[in-house]
């Protein structure tokens, strides 16, 4: 009892320091007062609606629509007359319908999987990287970053946006940048060892296999990383601790979506009690989800973005899906930007399986294209830390032969075709004829085993 | 000169198999012949039944996906080298067995194989050619 409470003492302690340590990477923005951030957003709030009025025409529609003129935007008291995007507007402009400054002036292209195999596709001026990076920058300092760290990323590079967010902003930083990618873990760890990382970007489960194979390794006094900020996937308290304990370090973690712009939308500060959204960027609202109605700060609702600084793809007002929280509580760390809650869970069906964005619809379109009868299911867990996606078939008489080769062959194209959809490996399983559990005659397409919310 | 076997799609999993002879013994279906063949979430039945029409309309009203495949049965001599020798009528003709398994009777002396070959008429010259007698579907109720 006396041990367990005096390792209580210690932990406070380190805390006190962390605080009294804390850094900023813009701290004339990130510590603002709430004036001056309302003076921002107010001026660029104005600012952006005129230049999508002006240059996206699908957007313009929607404000017509409403009998709405960019005059009618004088501030963010404003911003709730403005309709919202959601995916399907992005899937309906798909690809350059909401792109409001000429090609000639974008100079990168990001995406990630959308509904029923259209991508969204994001484009971005050299300002709007810079911005991105910025924020990644804040996440990476607010995690005790400095040009002193080795920032070992791996996320995934290329169209994801988890590998070149935290990229360009370890290098805004002036950290040392370790630009690994997901994947081949023995040579993470190698790489870890061997060049002293001390920052670790990835998926919290990835994280939590990394500490896994460390430990089975026995190199776990060779690993001098100290913190670690993870997102693009759900993961709970216990499995922060867990990792914290594991990899002996302190893990944040970061949000964002690649339709505003990447990870770093909101991050974690050293009270690890919610994401500081970058609020010079980006307004954030909570809307009831079934009415659209505004909700008061402190109430659970689907998160909408305002992006208010970027040129290439600014979407207003547009729809998350992630249920949250924000607070405007004072934060011990000194950022004066509202914090939103961990994501909750989701207004949609949308489902996040290895920080990739999966839709059953998509699944759907792949039996359907593939010849199968939509009577599937699909069911996610996580084991040992790692997401597992399996999708059971119902075996038809069409599919079904004699041959165990064939029917191996049939099942490999489908592995590959919805690989091809989703960008990660879902395992089929063929069950037997009206085997899937149906409620009220409905099928029940989608059991997620993972507590994550 | 060749039978008709129906296969079967089952699941992987306890109770399965156990399910499908209910099926059978409730339907007064006899089999002459099964085997099952695995891969890691399904099986596939195959069975050999004298009045193949008839279990497959029943197979199916239950539910369950079949289809026919028609397969050489083979009588050999049960004896040390009795299957050995058929097999190399095959293997010498450049056959290839996909599959094969065996089955007794009530006839002393006989044993009977089950053979699934891509080319069921080449297999049929080959094995006649050399005095191998095969089994039809209207002789196997009389075995």
């Amino acid at each position: 009892m006396n041990q367990s409470k005096g390792m209580g003492n210690i932990l406070i302690t380190c805390e006190r320091k962390v605080e009294n340590m804390e850094h900023y990477y813009q701290p004339e923005i990130e510590c603002a007062s709430r004036e001056q951030i309302l003076a921002w957003q107010n001026e660029r709030l104005v600012k952006q609606v005129k230049h999508v009025y002006d240059n996206v025409p699908y957007y313009r529609k929607l404000m017509e629509e409403k009998g709405l003129t960019p005059a009618d935007i004088q501030s963010v008291d404003d911003l709730h007359k403005l309709p919202f995007l959601t995916k399907d507007d992005l899937r309906e402009a798909y690809p350059y319908g909401l792109v409001a400054v000429p090609l000639t002036d974008c100079v990168r292209i990001q995406s990630t999987s959308g509904t029923t195999g259209r991508r969204v596709v994001a484009f971005y001026t050299q300002h709007d990287l810079d911005l991105w990076e910025d924020c990644c920058a804040r996440a990476i300092v607010a995690a005790g970053g400095t040009k002193d760290d080795v920032v070992h990323v791996s996320y995934g590079y290329g169209l994801f946006t988890g590998g070149p967010g935290l990229n360009g902003g370890s290098h805004r930083v002036g950290s040392l940048t370790l630009p690994m990618s997901s994947g081949n873990t023995d040579r993470q760890i190698q790489f870890m060892t061997d060049l002293g990382s001390t920052i670790l970007c990835c998926t919290p489960s990835y994280a939590a296999y990394l500490a896994e194979s460390i430990h089975e390794k026995g190199l776990q006094d060779q690993i001098k990383l100290k913190a670690g900020i993870f997102g693009a996937e759900a993961w709970t308290e216990e499995m922060r601790r867990d990792i914290e304990a594991n990899l002996g370090i302190k893990a944040y973690d970061i949000y964002g979506l690649t339709e505003i712009s990447g990870p770093g939308v909101s991050f974690e500060c050293s009270a690890q009690s919610g994401m500081h959204i970058n609020e010079d960027h980006f307004i954030a609202e909570i809307i009831d989800p079934n009415t659209g109605e505004v909700l008061p700060d402190g109430e659970k609702g689907e998160l909408v973005f305002t992006s208010i600084t970027k040129q290439a793809f600014p979407l207003l007002r547009y729809r998350t899906r992630d249920i949250c929280v924000l607070t405007r509580e004072k934060c011990p760390c000194g950022r004066t930007h509202v914090k939103m809650s961990k994501p909750m869970g989701r207004s949609d069906d949308m489902l996040i399986v290895k920080g990739v964005n999966v839709f059953p619809s998509q699944i759907e379109t792949v039996l359907m294209n593939n010849g199968y009868a939509a009577n599937y299911q699909i069911i996610v867990d996580r084991v040992n830390n790692s997401d597992t996606i399996e999708v059971q078939v119902e075996m038809t008489p069409e599919m079904f032969s004699d041959s165990l080769k064939e029917i191996a062959v049939k099942e490999k194209e489908l592995v590959n075709a919805l690989k091809a959809m989703l960008g990660i490996y879902a395992k089929v399983k063929l069950v037997a004829p009206k085997s899937i559990t149906r409620s009220e005659g409905k099928a029940v397409r989608v059991i997620d085993k993972r507590k994550l919310y | 000169m060749t039978v008709k076997q129906i296969s079967v799609f089952l699941e992987n999993k306890p109770g399965s198999m156990a399910k499908f002879t209910d099926v059978l013994s409730k339907n007064n279906i006899d089999m002459r012949a099964l085997s099952l063949a695995e891969a890691s979430d399904f099986g596939i039945a195959r069975i050999i039944v004298d009045d193949v029409y008839n279990a497959m309309q029943v197979i199916k009203e239950e539910g369950y996906i079949c289809s026919a495949t028609k397969v050489l049965a083979v009588a050999i001599p049960d004896e040390p080298g009795g299957l050995s020798k058929v097999i190399h009528f095959l293997g010498d003709s450049g056959i290839n067995v996909e599959y094969m398994y065996a089955f007794t009777t009530r006839q002393k002396d006989l044993a009977y194989m089950i053979f699934r070959v891509q080319d069921n008429e080449k297999a049929i010259r080959v094995l006649s050619k050399n005095g191998v007698k095969l089994v039809c579907q209207d002789d196997l109720g009389k075995l």
